[in-house]
């Protein structure tokens, strides 16, 4: 405990460092509020003069030393770590997703934009598709008046800067966009058939060919219903909040709906729907498969060299174990992109080296063992490195005891060393378990999943983090909502594996003093 | 290695039970353990660069790849390398200064609620940021709408999550090496009239340097090696980081004779994370078996 009395001794350069830090949190605080206050986002502005506040308080008063040190930790850990993961749960409980990006609004004007017909005063547009990084097809429109760029989304139409374009005035690259090329264009034209920008409550931008045009809707909307009709098709569709789309009478969706609440539908899913569960508690057996099995070979092997090397006066030994850490010291990033192209099949070292015709990405056995052996050569080193220190922090006055006892080699080992270990290193074996269960890298640099069976959304070798994160990101439609549950999901298991590893090492720790 | 034989002279048999074996195990992980870095040395000298004209030791030598690395325009090599350092640099600095500023409260001071954070920060640090890619895509989408210099496509809305990542497992590995240092070292600076300011930078940080070390190094390198959110954040070519850039050298996205290129990228790469393994190996072990897992 410190005394409260030494807080009287202010020192001058502690004084002039604290006031030059506070006039840099002021300036700061001034910068980000600019922004805001032009924006008339009040409630952002609060917020931002409450945590201005908090921190001159803390930092300005002199009971609670322990805040000053706390605060900038706390202040970082809420924004980002503690509200993603709030964020998280809440999208696990929505039908976020492509289909269901936008509120119920702007559903119904994306609906009204699709029904565009071209009207003689209507704006005409060349025509560019791109796809924002978390894949929402944005149509990146040249005004064909005056050259404008646009970008446009179901959502509307915000202006575009820093576009590229090219002699016709077409876009060809803008900043956060990967543009189609025309063999994309081509090929996925039927996705743009649907898509529609509204640009007003009637009126609307939809795609034709390679432009796009301006015009007005024969579609609008009725809130005594809650419906949109077509007059020009009769067509009727009927708002169903629960699952946030429009529906026909006899049950088709209009293509755009809007953001729900579906409660634990997400989670429900997994457990009811056959086409899920099945594929889902396949991921979930390979990924407990995989990380076991990692932990076993790595500390199988590391074990095994540590105990070679724990021997006092073995000549080598220095340069040995200089060498075994070098795998651990490499990029794993790259090492793990250079098994990739060993394991390849025409030309990979492995089946050069043993002669071998393994296509191992092709079979679900085959690029599971070649997962594993790549990621045991990942982490056998670091097993390596705990277990020697470990052995070395051994009692000796038990192996003596054994040895006089008679206990030699084997029976030493497995009724003496091993235990002992063990206990030494059960929580690190347990956090490494944890590791690898989310093991993203491992899989998607090495594999990518495969190999996928035809029609099937899930690879043989895919761990629930990289199912999960194919679901939000990846070329088919993105469903944040499902992937987010699937984190959640993965979140409660290393939890509760974490807290068995806890109840392990409370002891030691100073949490209860 | 001489193959050990179970019968033989006795002396022979002695040292290859006592001694032999070890030597024999030792070559045998490091062979397993050397093959692909080998293999990467001799893909990088390659002077065909091609994947099925690398052998496992080098035929010919030639720096046409890493030439190749700083000259060919699809291949920004220097501005990846840079900007990995740009972020994981300042990254690792900042979250662990401030994660030392944590540990030091949790472990010298004590206050109402100290337990509970200390295990929400445990909990918490469980879930790792790239668990809540999809939330953080959110927040720095509507981050960038008002602060485009820290949004999406920014070096430093991402480096804000790596931050973010590493703050509970530092703060406790931290924690757990302030408790060593005794708290009688905290009271004779007290009495000698040093502030608790004074009492932190002056003593406690130069005695944790190890473990600052450490922890250092590890948010570091798992900083260099996320993959997962580097690329949905950074996706313009030269702005990407190592890992994003150099697996698009790889097979599947381009031309076979760029392997050697990306083997070149590798070593340089790897020139700069052995360094600093093997300049810290003395405080690694004592770091890992504080409980720290190389992410």
């Amino acid at each position: 405990m410190l005394d409260q009395r030494a807080q009287g001794s202010v020192n001058a350069a502690g004084l002039i460092i604290k006031i030059a830090v506070l006039a840099v949190v002021a300036a700061l605080a001034v910068w980000a509020a600019l922004p805001l206050i032009a924006a008339g986002a009040w409630w952002g502005l609060a917020l931002e003069a409450a945590v201005v506040a908090v921190v001159f308080y803390v930092y300005l008063q002199r009971r609670a030393i322990q805040l000053k040190y706390l605060v900038p930790g706390t202040l970082l850990l809420i924004a980002f770590q503690i509200l993603p993961v709030v964020l998280t749960i809440g999208t696990s409980f929505s039908n976020y997703g492509d289909g269901h990006r936008v509120d119920k609004e702007s559903a119904t004007e994306a609906i009204i934009a699709a029904g565009v017909q071209q009207t003689p005063d209507g704006a005409t547009y060349l025509l560019a598709v791109g796809e924002s990084a978390s894949g929402e097809l944005t149509l990146l429109l040249t005004d064909q008046a005056d050259g404008s760029t646009w970008a446009g989304t179901e959502e509307g139409l915000t202006e575009l800067d820093g576009a590229t374009v090219d002699a016709t005035g077409r876009v060809t690259a803008a900043p956060g966009y990967t543009v189609w090329t025309l063999a994309d264009l081509n090929e996925r034209q039927g996705e743009l058939a649907e898509l529609a920008v509204p640009t007003g409550p009637e009126t609307g931008i939809k795609v034709q060919g390679l432009s796009a045009f301006e015009g007005r809707s024969t579609r609008s909307y009725d809130e005594a219903c809650d419906c949109i009709t077509d007059t020009a098709t009769n067509t009727v569709w009927y708002a169903d909040n629960e699952t946030g789309t429009f529906l026909t009478e006899d049950g088709q969706a209009a293509l755009v709906g809007w953001r729900v609440n579906i409660g634990a539908g997400n989670y429900l899913d997994v457990i009811t729907d056959p086409e899920i569960r099945g594929p889902f508690l396949g991921v979930f057996a390979w990924n407990v498969m995989f990380a076991a099995g990692s932990v076993l070979f790595t500390f199988a092997i590391g074990l095994g060299t540590a105990m070679a090397l724990n021997r006092p006066g073995m000549r080598g030994t220095k340069v040995y174990r200089a060498f075994m850490i070098l795998p651990y010291a490499m990029p794993s990033f790259a090492m793990l992109l250079v098994w990739a192209q060993m394991f390849n099949r025409d030309f990979g070292l492995i089946n050069e080296l043993f002669n071998l015709n393994v296509n191992w990405y092709g079979g679900t056995w085959s690029a599971r063992a070649m997962v594993l052996i790549a990621n045991t050569w990942l982490g056998w080193p670091y097993m390596f490195l705990i277990s020697l220190g470990a052995l070395q922090a051994l009692p000796s006055d038990s192996l003596e005891a054994a040895k006089i006892d008679g206990a030699t080699g084997v029976t030493a080992f497995r009724k003496i060393t091993l235990p002992l270990l063990l206990i030494a290193l059960t929580p690190l074996l347990i956090s490494s378990f944890a590791f690898n269960f989310n093991n993203f890298n491992a899989i998607e640099l090495l594999s990518g999943g495969n190999p996928f069976m035809a029609g099937d959304a899930v690879g043989g070798t895919d761990l629930l983090i990289t199912y999960a994160f194919r679901q939000a990101f990846g070329s088919s439609s993105a469903d944040y909502g499902f992937a987010s549950a699937i984190s959640v999901f993965i979140f409660l298991i290393v939890a509760t594996i974490s807290a068995v590893m806890f109840r392990f090492t409370r002891n030691q720790e100073d949490v209860y003093s | 290695m001489t193959p050990v034989k179970r019968k033989g002279r006795n002396p022979f048999v002695k040292w290859a039970g006592d001694t032999g074996w070890r030597h024999l195990v030792a070559w045998a992980a490091l062979i397993f353990g050397l093959v692909p870095i080998v293999y990467v040395v001799s893909a990088a000298f390659n002077p065909n660069g091609t994947l099925s004209s690398t052998s496992l030791l080098p035929t010919s030598f030639s720096l046409n790849n890493f030439e190749k690395l700083f000259t060919d325009d699809n291949v920004p090599f220097a501005s990846w390398f840079a900007n990995s350092l740009m972020i994981a640099v300042p990254a690792a600095f900042i979250s662990i200064f401030i994660s030392s500023l944590a540990a030091y409260a949790f472990s010298r001071f004590r206050f109402k609620g100290r337990r509970p954070m200390l295990l929400f920060l445990l909990l918490i640090q469980m879930f790792p940021a790239f668990l809540a890619v999809v939330a953080l895509y959110l927040i720095f989408g509507s981050i960038g709408e008002f602060y485009p210099v820290a949004g999406l496509n920014t070096k430093l809305g991402l480096m804000l999550v790596y931050m973010g990542g590493a703050l509970g497992v530092s703060t406790w590995l931290m924690k757990g090496f302030f408790d060593t240092i005794p708290k009688e070292l905290d009271e004779a600076a007290t009495i000698d009239g040093a502030s608790h300011a004074q009492i932190f930078f002056g003593m406690i940080l130069p005695l944790a340097a190890p473990i600052i070390a450490i922890s250092g190094i590890l948010a570091f390198v798992g900083t260099m090696n996320d993959f997962i959110l580097a690329s949905l954040f950074l996706t313009d070519r030269p702005e990407m980081t190592l890992a994003v850039g150099l697996k698009t050298l790889t097979a599947e996205n381009s031309p076979a004779s760029y392997f050697g290129i990306f083997a070149a990228g590798t070593l340089l790469t790897s020139i700069l994370t052995v360094a600093v393994f093997m300049s810290l190996q003395r405080y690694i072990v004592s770091g890992l078996t504080g409980g720290a897992v190389k992410g």
